[in-house]
């Protein structure tokens, strides 16, 4: 084997993108495992299904901060999925013009804030407006994290959707409207389906936003406008304690926190699996 | 003979740019009306124009007259959805809606117009399937997605799409320009088949295609109609010179 310039530097750029994927990798493994040899020993049933005990006690869970999440992500979905999406519908079919650019360049910045401007933007509109932290206030701060990403993912799936297609369906003397609702969409949908449920993804581990939105309650909900229990507060909440018995529970509720969004990762892959074999 | 369209000085624009000028013309109810010419001299537009699917492109538009029987379609209180839905077309790559099964892709213009009845929509896509003569091809796999099908076979599917929802035109739009010859034959066999009950006008780059199905033949160059009469007379005595050019295949 001849060692000329060409294979040495072949070979050293193998090496080099190889040494870049260990780098890239290492600390999300570091993590998964940290979490997990932390958390697994005081994951069980009590600490999915009940409520957080005094200091000092023995037992209690997270299950109010469970509970709690899956709400507060609801009613982020319930605002941020049809803004979103309408958004993106908008900015792919009618936004050719200098409106449309400003809104995805919009879009593109608000995706890329520091996620506690979101809280804060919760926290002046509804917590000042309404006089107290509540599930509705953290909901709609995350949907402000949520609104852009959906946005820029639809709009994208939209635009893969080819020319062809759409004039295929206005030809058969489809109705404009209703070619973009079940034809253009319809086409899009695992690409939008995708967008949304890594959004939520996303969003459900945010912490910042609901610090001051949600905040926090060490019971199970009691009304959306009431401060309401949320897991990655929970776990700050926690892991700022001096108590180890506390610790361990913040240890846990990430790796419950993980494993619920590895189950949501799972189901976008789930569901945009190709409908038909090709 | 009596004409479905009649054309009364059809112009059309992309933008600022003309690419039709005055097209006058006629076609004839339940045969097949060839338009020939070379790339760019307006074909595609002047069928696109005879649907209103010219307007579908931003900063598309057209002025003049196209009666189908009697009603100009282009008349401003004219829904063109309703023409679109009178006046079929075929488009020049198969364009199949790529997560629909077969069945749904066929009675799609159908369910989308508000009819939710399970077994109208079955016959509705046998009978359609069949006139594309596709169903002996497809029954066992209705279920299976538009996609997989073969490039004839797609061709056949948006053509039996066409049809469920019973047009009274249909335009080609070079059906047959991404299709292999033996699908290409089975396409023409049908054109041929299909212009007893409709009327048909085709754009084609093949000229032996002009001249095996059409009735009558229309050569356009640079966006204007050259030479318009029945295909034999085209194909054998040529009137105008640039006609008999461009069939000789002196351009082109």
């Amino acid at each position: 084997m001849i060692w000329n310039k060409r294979k040495i530097i072949d070979r050293v750029m193998s090496i080099l993108t190889a040494a870049c994927v260990a780098i890239a990798i290492i600390p999300l493994l570091s993590i998964l495992y940290t979490v997990t040899i932390n958390g697994i020993s005081a994951v069980n049933i009590d600490f999915l299904t009940q409520i957080p005990k005094p200091v000092g006690e023995a037992g209690g869970g997270l299950g109010n901060a469970i509970q709690g999440t899956f709400i507060v992500v609801g009613i982020a979905c319930l605002i941020g999925l049809p803004v979103g999406i309408l958004a993106g519908v908008y900015l792919c079919e009618y936004g050719q013009n200098k409106f449309g650019r400003f809104v995805s360049f919009v879009a593109d910045v608000l995706t890329g804030t520091p996620s506690i401007v979101a809280g804060m933007f919760g926290y002046t509109f509804i917590v000042l407006y309404f006089g107290s932290f509540s599930a509705i206030a953290g909901g709609v701060a995350l949907s402000v994290l949520m609104i852009p990403i959906v946005t820029r993912t639809t709009e994208e799936s939209l635009r893969l959707v080819p020319g062809s297609i759409k004039e295929a369906s206005l030809a058969l003397g489809i109705p404009k409207w209703k070619t973009t609702l079940y034809i253009v969409l319809g086409t899009a949908r695992s690409g939008i389906i995708t967008g949304a449920l890594l959004s939520i993804a996303r969003i459900s581990g945010e912490t910042a936003p609901l610090l001051f939105t949600s905040f926090g309650n060490m019971f199970w909900a009691n009304g959306l406008d009431k401060p309401i229990s949320t897991m990655p507060v929970q776990i700050y909440t926690y892991a700022i304690t001096p108590f180890p018995d506390w610790h361990a529970k913040a240890w846990a509720g990430a790796l419950v926190l993980i494993i619920l969004i590895l189950i949501l990762n799972i189901g976008v892959r789930f569901v945009t699996r190709r409908k038909y074999g090709v | 003979m009596q004409n479905k369209i009649t054309v009364e000085n059809l112009n059309a624009w992309f933008g600022a740019k003309q690419v039709l000028h005055n097209i006058d013309i006629g076609i004839a109810k339940n045969m097949i009306t060839a338009i020939i010419g070379p790339s760019g001299c307006g074909k595609s537009t002047f069928i696109r124009c005879l649907n209103r699917m010219h307007e579908v492109v931003p900063k598309a538009k057209a002025s003049g007259k196209v009666l189908v029987d009697d009603t100009d379609i282009y008349d401003s209180d004219i829904d063109p959805v309703d023409i679109r839905r009178r006046i079929g077309m075929v488009f020049q790559k198969p364009n199949p809606f790529p997560t629909m099964s077969i069945r749904d892709n066929v009675v799609a213009g159908l369910k989308l117009s508000g009819i939710k009845n399970k077994k109208t929509l079955d016959t509705i896509s046998e009978e359609s399937l069949k006139k594309a003569a596709l169903w002996d091809e497809v029954k066992n796999d209705l279920n299976k997605s538009g996609v997989s099908l073969s490039g004839g076979q797609q061709q056949r599917l948006c053509i039996a799409r066409a049809l469920a929802v019973e047009p009274e035109i249909i335009l080609f739009d070079e059906p047959c320009s991404a299709l292999d010859p033996i699908s290409t034959s089975k396409i023409e066999d049908l054109m041929l088949e299909l212009k007893e009950k409709y009327t048909i006008v085709i754009v084609t780059h093949n000229m032996q295609q002009a001249a095996r199905v059409s009735d009558y033949t229309a050569f356009f160059l640079y966006g204007k109609l050259i030479e318009f009469g029945e295909t034999d007379q085209i194909f054998k005595k040529p009137k105008e010179k640039s006609t008999e050019d461009y069939i000789v295949g002196r351009f082109g």
